[in-house]
């Protein structure tokens, strides 16, 4: 119990004192999940949209396999980029490995099935809906999908915030790729797990309640920004 | 754009789904003006009748023929379903979207839009969001999304089940004025006055055929079948 008080107690030094460190740790999480973020949902928002309206020969296999990956295992994900971008690896020649742009690549592998499996899932119920409109409209497939997508935006928000979740959380993966290198690819879950291995509690406690406090700030502004549950039920 | 010489041959179509043949074979020619009304019991094919008019049911046998070519034929139909399907949008959204569709102009889009929204006295509710209005509001919001387009044919089916008597007036005042303009109406009903208040022509269907067809005056006064007959005397038909 004592070493949660402390932890408190670091977190709220480290906070208000804008320790150095700390910033650059935050920011290069943010930096790196939230890139993550963009590049997966500009993936799997379509591709998700996409799979709820098309019949195709092998569609339920498809979304089988989506769904799987969702459980994909980030350590695992983190040794195969880890080998893609290793010198000897076939993309060593960009030398990307320990950068955060590993880092990232890492993350979109795994949150892209999240994004997409969920977007598919609220997608289907917003396609049963419309389906006898747009189909007499005569609209081609982008138009459907763009109509999907705009009018499902609050669904889609929640895919996005999933995967965010499980990126800016996500430990096994880019610890791999990214090497946790001070200065460099050091992010606030990396951090904590060096600083629990190290025996200082205090210090990964504070950069936990960092950690939780950047997730839920992160879910608000969203929900600021996209302005839901203002405008009734949808 | 209202083509006049716009008019449907079907020969011998049939429906069938999961082996059972629930439309057909019907052989039919629609004429060129008018409102047709489509009668028969639930189950007769009514619904699948105006689909496969439409273009969106597959048809088992047998030929639709529009008298224009096929994608254009689509481009000037609409089709206004029993339940109407609401964007999760504002009224006035819902009615710029099937212009935006094909592209219109943004002025032109706000200039139809609010002589619909006028014209369906739902002028001052455009901001409002249509999943939420009134079942009678939310029917006559689908009537003008599929009118804002003019198209040369209009399929309703059951446009005015579950409304009530008010709303079912201005549907079909709705209804009169777009057939003046030149929009042909196909539509099916379970109200048999409302049949009577807009037919041209009747079509009856029973069990997937085409049991009778013909001009509205002579169908309701003298019915060549008994099955005709008693429908309209409202009898249970099978």
């Amino acid at each position: 119990m004592n070493e949660i008080w402390a932890g408190l107690q670091a977190a709220l030094f480290l906070v208000f004192t804008l320790d150095k460190d700390l910033v650059e740790i935050t920011l290069r999480s943010l930096q790196v999940s939230l890139s993550a973020l963009v590049i997966a949902s500009a993936i799997a928002l379509p591709f998700g949209t996409w799979l709820a309206i098309r019949r195709f020969r092998y569609r339920r296999a498809t979304i089988a396999a989506l769904n799987a990956l969702m459980g994909l295992p980030p350590v695992v994900v983190g040794l195969i980029v880890y080998l893609l971008l290793s010198r000897s690896g076939p993309f060593g020649v960009l030398g990307l490995l320990f950068s955060p742009t590993a880092m990232i690549i890492a993350q979109v592998i795994i949150i892209a099935p999240l994004i997409a499996s969920i977007t598919h899932q609220a997608m289907r119920e917003l396609w049963a809906e419309y389906h006898d409109l747009l189909i007499s409209l005569n609209t081609t497939k982008r138009q459907r999908i763009f109509t999907l997508i705009r009018d499902g935006k609050r669904a889609l928000l929640t895919a996005a915030l999933a995967g965010f979740g499980r990126a800016i959380g996500e430990v096994g993966a880019i610890m791999i790729v990214g090497g946790n290198i001070d200065h460099a690819t050091r992010v606030l879950t990396t951090a904590i797990a060096l600083e629990t291995g190290k025996g200082d509690f205090a210090l990964a406690l504070g950069l936990g309640f960092v950690l939780i406090a950047l997730a839920m700030l992160v879910n608000f502004a969203i929900h600021a920004l996209s302005r839901t549950e203002r405008e009734g039920t949808w | 754009m209202v083509n006049p010489t716009m008019s449907a041959n079907l020969s011998q179509v049939i429906v069938k789904r999961r082996g059972s043949v629930i439309l057909g074979p019907i052989e039919l020619t629609l004429a060129r003006q008018g409102i047709t009304i489509v009668l028969g019991p639930n189950g007769a094919g009514k619904t699948t009748l105006l689909k496969v008019l439409h273009g969106v049911e597959r048809i088992s046998s047998g030929s639709v023929d529009w008298s224009v070519p096929d994608e254009l034929a689509r481009q000037s139909q609409a089709f206004i379903f029993q339940k109407p399907t609401m964007l999760r949008r504002s009224v006035r959204e819902n009615l710029a979207y099937p212009l935006q569709l094909l592209d219109y102009k943004k002025a032109e889009i706000a200039e139809r839009v609010a002589l619909w929204a006028h014209r369906i006295d739902l002028g001052d509710m455009l901001d409002r969001s249509a999943p939420r209005l009134s079942g009678g509001e939310q029917q006559k919001l689908a009537l003008a999304r599929a009118l804002i387009r003019d198209p040369d044919v209009l399929f309703l089916d059951e446009p005015c089940a579950n409304l009530d008597a008010r709303s079912t007036r201005e549907i079909e005042k709705l209804l009169v004025d777009a057939q003046s303009s030149g929009t042909r109406i196909i539509m099916t009903t379970h109200n048999i006055g409302q049949a009577r208040r807009l037919a041209n022509d009747v079509l009856f269907l029973l069990n997937g055929k085409l049991h009778e067809q013909g001009a509205a005056m002579t169908f309701f006064k003298e019915p060549k079948t008994p099955e005709a007959k008693s429908f309209l005397e409202g009898d249970i038909v099978e």
